[in-house]
């Protein structure tokens, strides 16, 4: 029995995005017995909805709303509307995510202490470390099926891990196997369809053996009868009582009239864009900056990964796209080691995509045969991805467009970034390793692609130890007002070299207890 | 298109063929076709030698040996709409000037890929020349049917994936 609250109950949880962390925390809270409206701005899809083909899933899935982009970074070049690669759906990005679900390094959660000041950088430890998330993390492999965690097997090699395999072990490296994956290896270890190695990881699992929280979480949260979702529902702004308390939502409903949803609480999770986007947009005569900014740090610390691809090209096929997307991880770089010439590490994981996203992303704006004979040679790829950590940048940020509105009229955000010395460092090590490793198994030629659009979208409403210095404290909840909490990656204080899913899902997991023991003793 | 076939097509028997087209049909409406009559592609807005420069522009941009002409066509062919006429004619005008810069008739006139590029190359940077080669990104490698001839299967689902079906067949490494 899916549940329907009135719009002047004021005794609900609000709960603004329905992806990982919000989709998470929505069913977490349900299950506790607290009432929560989700609003979600995108619309419902499942598994048979789902479009095995690039260009028209991306179409169907993914946030397209007016961004504008400014900085060094190349994507702000190539593909200046479109700053990020997300999804405006209910469930959010764990439609699209490949379901690597690696914890953070120890040492990562202290990145300030353990790399030292650097210059440029933000550095600032988080208020928790890999102690206090062991027993979450526990929860989330759990909730999520990782393989290679409790008693499920890995998934088995496709042909780009094979040959990612052999590269990895020829040129010494030990760390490598076919990832720890929210995708169900066996028909025994899940209550979710086992892979059945169909690709289009990217474009949302039509088997539903990749777990999303549009599957998943949101029905579980709804059958419990404490959970209403309201899909293609747009926040617009959060309102507050003279007290300085957050007190309601506004938002546009799906026929574009503007609805208020009171909320004894207001948790967001909009993703890393949107989420300071919205507190920005949300500025009153008491909040003049925006809502929860007496630190300036809302929008700020923007991070996205030190990303990149490598292509290797063999002299016979590999057809990389048979199969699971990311296929297998090297966590051999992993580490912090600064004689590298970089502090931080960085993963390199199978990838793969299909020609007309080969074609996109190969080299954007590039023509001529050097381009063409690459793609020429498609059938006989195989490629991989690069996680590194980025450093917090104050001036990578994002801020509300002066010129630009969205389809609502209301201001769209700029992102802004450029790479730190650091992150090129590490981008360039890393783009040297990948082409050892194919050439050390008999590339014919291999290459490095830029990054793409952004998926790993973190940082902007930081968590602090000292409010002066972040936007949440170690539960999420703002520094500044204690009923309004951030729920989604824009919480990381640093990035760390790990997709961040399964981080941001135990984050959730953690918060929701916090917030539903503070309800119950009425403190919040 | 080979060059020499091009030049034959656009500049003698293909305007000559739309002219007679013109004549039968009186509906302004003229055509680019194969050599060998394999395909036509009719052209109903923009002239037959304004087609065929944006195919072989399409084909110096992301030369394919191996992608047939019929292909480039069909991913140039949207250009041809009322509401694309003045902003092609512009941009070949200034493809030509370019051309003309460089000691060539025009354009279509080059009979080297190398001495083509250069062209190109002139005029890269311009509103036109990223117009048609973003264009081709979607309109190019988008068209399933050239996805066989690069190797790529497409959706796999309703063949219920690669789990039975070779995800894991490499046998040469």
């Amino acid at each position: 029995m899916v549940a329907k609250f009135d719009l002047n109950d004021d005794s609900v949880v609000v709960i603004i995005g329905t992806g990982a962390g919000g989709g998470v925390l929505a069913n977490e809270l349900a299950q506790k017995g607290v009432k929560v409206v989700a609003l979600e701005a995108g619309g419902r899809y499942l598994p048979e909805d789902y479009l095995n083909d690039e260009w028209a899933s991306f179409g169907q899935l993914a946030w397209t709303d007016t961004r504008t982009t400014s900085g060094d970074w190349r994507v702000a070049k190539d593909f200046s509307g479109l700053p990020t690669w997300i999804v405006k759906a209910v469930g959010g990005t764990t439609t699209h995510w490949a379901g690597a679900s690696i914890r953070f390094q120890d040492h990562e959660w202290k990145a300030l202490t353990n790399y030292g000041k650097v210059e440029g950088a933000n550095l600032l430890d988080w208020p928790i470390d890999g102690a206090e998330m062991a027993p979450w993390y526990d929860k989330a492999e759990e909730k999520l099926g990782v393989t290679r965690t409790g008693n499920r097997p890995g998934l088995p090699g496709s042909n780009n891990y094979k040959v990612f395999e052999k590269g990895a072990l020829a040129i010494g490296y030990t760390k490598v196997h076919t990832g720890r994956m929210a995708i169900q290896s066996s028909d025994e270890t899940g209550n979710r369809v086992a892979c059945q190695q169909t690709g289009f990881c990217f474009q949302g699992c039509k088997w539903g053996a990749k777990w999303s929280a549009a599957y998943t979480d949101i029905p579980e949260g709804e059958a419990t009868g404490n959970l209403e979702v309201r899909d293609h529902s747009h926040v617009a702004k959060i309102l507050h009582d003279e007290a300085g308390k957050v007190t309601a939502v506004e938002y546009f409903d799906k026929d574009g009239k503007l609805q208020t949803q009171k909320a004894r609480i207001i948790c967001v999770a909009g993703n890393t864009i949107e989420s300071p986007r919205l507190l920005l947009n949300s500025a009153s005569d008491k909040y003049p900056n925006g809502l929860a900014n007496s630190s300036d740090q809302v929008g700020r610390n923007y991070m996205r990964h030190v990303t990149g691809s490598v292509y290797g090209v063999f002299d016979k096929p590999v057809r990389m796209w048979r199969g699971t997307t990311m296929a297998g991880i090297i966590q051999d770089e992993a580490h912090h080691a600064p004689e590298r010439g970089f502090v931080g590490g960085y993963e390199l994981e199978t990838l793969s995509l299909g020609l007309p996203f080969m074609a996109a992303f190969l080299d954007p704006g590039a023509w001529g045969r050097e381009f063409t004979s690459g793609l020429d040679s498609y059938e006989n790829m195989a490629g991989l991805w690069i996680v590194g950590e980025d450093l917090p940048q104050a001036d990578n940020r994002v801020t509300l467009s002066k010129d630009a509105r969205d389809q609502f009229g209301l201001p769209a955000p700029n992102v802004n970034y450029s790479d730190h010395p650091n992150d090129i460092a590490m981008r360039n090590h890393a783009y040297e390793r990948g082409v050892a490793m194919y050439e050390a198994v008999g590339a014919t030629r291999a290459f490095p692609t830029p990054p793409y659009p952004s998926t790993h979208n973190l940082g902007t409403n930081r968590m602090s130890e000292d409010p002066k210095l972040g936007v949440v404290n170690k539960w999420g909840q703002t520094h500044d007002i204690a009923n309004l909490f951030i729920s989604d990656g824009s919480q990381f204080t640093t990035g760390a070299a790990e997709n961040p899913t399964l981080t941001i899902v135990a984050l959730a997991i953690r918060q929701a207890d916090h917030i539903a023991s503070e309800m119950a003793a009425g403190t919040i | 298109m080979k060059q020499d076939q091009l030049k034959g097509i656009t500049r003698r028997a293909l305007l000559s063929r739309s002219i007679a087209t013109w004549a039968l049909a009186v509906s302004g409406a003229g055509f680019i076709a194969a050599p060998d009559a394999a395909w036509a592609l009719e052209v109903a807005v923009i002239t037959p030698e304004q087609m065929a420069t944006l195919m072989q522009m399409a084909r110096d941009i992301y030369p394919h040996d191996k992608v047939g002409d019929q292909y480039y066509a069909v991913a140039v062919k949207g250009y041809d709409a009322a509401d694309s006429k003045e902003m092609v004619a512009a941009g070949i005008d200034e493809l030509n000037a370019a051309a003309v810069a460089q000691g060539h008739a025009s354009y279509l006139a080059i009979g080297w890929e190398k001495d083509r590029v250069k062209v190109l190359q002139a005029i890269e940077k311009g509103v036109f020349f990223q117009k048609v080669r973003a264009g081709l990104v979607t309109g190019l490698y988008n068209q399933k049917e050239i996805w066989p001839i690069f190797g790529y299967e497409g959706e796999s689902f309703s063949k219920g994936g690669y789990i039975n079906r070779g995800f894991d067949d490499i046998a040469w490494l």
